[in-house]
């Protein structure tokens, strides 16, 4: 069961960080893992009064706020005519609006869950984080952080780059945890692949040569195998280690035709 | 610590612990509509309207509806009764316990999309689990209200 002492709505992000130094204070997302969790938290603090709630565009970027709901974020259209539907794609299938409503894109980035759509699909778009103190780092360098620095995640920002993607995740039944979550990107004349699956944060792989001669059946099944024998998986309730990775060959298949198919 | 808030268009202040759940929050003040269900932010069961959109009361902090409007079925009886009669008539509510959640999110979907695909009313109600139906008879109902609509 959570409890949780005393409730603060920061007046600033120097007041969250101070706050958050503290190990039995947490901030709140949209809750819906703390929810989950047994734990007595000494102060919940809410960012919600720090207008991080909107998404600005920028000549170079679009700027994401921590506290932007992910269903904000996947009806945004600028952010949809960026990512030709694939944001939208990679959120649809977590839990239910009502879910998605409250549940924030600074709160799914900052659990650094390996499962995480979110993760997956902000790798892809190269997307970069924003600390209070740390400043801008890229999602890897983010995801390597140590869980005991405690910082505030301002925002992120998301190149106004346009690129072809495919996303696709596999899930057990609709609306649960995926299983494996699988984007597939073409950028700078090199396709990769982003791969997020327990126990692991999502991770990039370049097709290394792999799909130099094009995208065919035979090669998208070779960009697959080799992401797959270069991908760490673990098991859990939801799948075991070798599933994931015949997934995860599968998916990245798929994902690369379906790119090639896109781009005619 | 105390809160102000509207509920169902009141005002109510009311002192409350910092974890109080809003959807005790509002059981509290007779709003029994809004069920316990899964508690594992799956279900549906405590949709309320938080400002006017859907979210789940049973993963939301009462401290943090402070300062907005919180509307729940008892506050929208009349926007429900011109479709509930549709679901009925489906035999779409069996046991009844999701239907209120059904309700909540069926009325955010339709102010969202007057006009919703069969896939887009899919996609809206993937959130609310039943445990009686397959869905097909919410389906239904929803398709023929808006059929009926459209006919004038």
């Amino acid at each position: 069961m959570l409890t949780i002492r005393e409730y603060v709505r920061a007046k600033s992000l120097e007041e969250a960080y101070a706050l958050a130094q503290k190990r039995n204070n947490v901030v709140l997302g949209g809750m819906g893992w703390l929810n989950l969790q047994k734990r007595n938290v000494g102060t919940a603090i809410d960012l919600c009064d720090l207008g991080l709630d909107a998404i600005e565009e920028t000549e170079t970027d679009y700027r994401v706020g921590a506290m932007v709901s992910l269903r904000a974020f996947e009806q945004h259209q600028g952010l949809q005519t960026l990512s030709q539907g694939a944001i939208a794609e990679s959120l649809k299938g977590i839990v239910g609006v009502q879910f998605r409503n409250s549940a924030t894109v600074g709160g799914s980035v900052y659990a650094r869950f390996g499962f995480s759509d979110v993760t997956t699909i902000l790798m892809a778009l190269e997307a970069k984080v924003e600390l209070y103190k740390a400043g801008v780092l890229t999602m890897e360098e983010f995801a390597a952080l140590p869980r005991t620095q405690r910082d505030i995640l301002v925002r992120i920002i998301i190149p106004k780059v346009r690129r072809s993607i495919c996303y696709l995740s596999q899930r057990n039944t609709k609306t649960d945890i995926p299983v494996l979550t699988c984007a597939v990107v073409h950028r700078e004349g090199e396709t990769f692949a982003v791969v997020g699956a327990c126990p692991r944060p999502a991770a990039i792989y370049p097709d290394g040569g792999v799909l130099a001669e094009g995208i065919t059946e035979e090669t998208a099944r070779a960009f697959g195998g080799k992401v797959a024998a270069e991908a760490v998986f673990g098991s859990n309730s939801r799948s075991g280690a070798d599933y994931r990775r015949k997934v995860a060959a599968v998916l990245v298949r798929r994902a690369a035709l379906a790119l090639k198919e896109q781009e005619g | 610590m105390e809160i102000k808030l509207t509920l169902n268009g009141k005002a109510v202040t009311a002192h409350i612990e910092a974890d109080t759940l809003l959807l005790d929050f509002v059981r509290a003040r007779g709003c029994l509509s809004v069920k316990r269900g899964c508690e594992t932010e799956n279900c549906g069961l405590c949709t309320v309207l938080l400002d006017g959109k859907p979210i789940l009361s049973c993963a939301t902090l009462a401290a943090r509806a402070a300062g907005h409007h919180v509307q729940t079925l008892e506050g929208l009886q009349e926007e429900a009764a011109d479709f509930v009669g549709f679901i009925a008539d489906q035999g779409a509510e069996q046991c009844g316990f999701c239907n209120p959640g059904f309700v909540m999110n069926t009325i955010a979907l339709l102010r969202e999309n007057p006009d919703p695909t069969d896939d887009e009313i899919r996609a809206y109600l993937a959130g609310n689990l039943c445990r009686c139906s397959g869905y097909e008879g919410q389906l239904r109902g929803i398709r023929a209200y808006l059929d009926s609509k459209k006919e004038g």
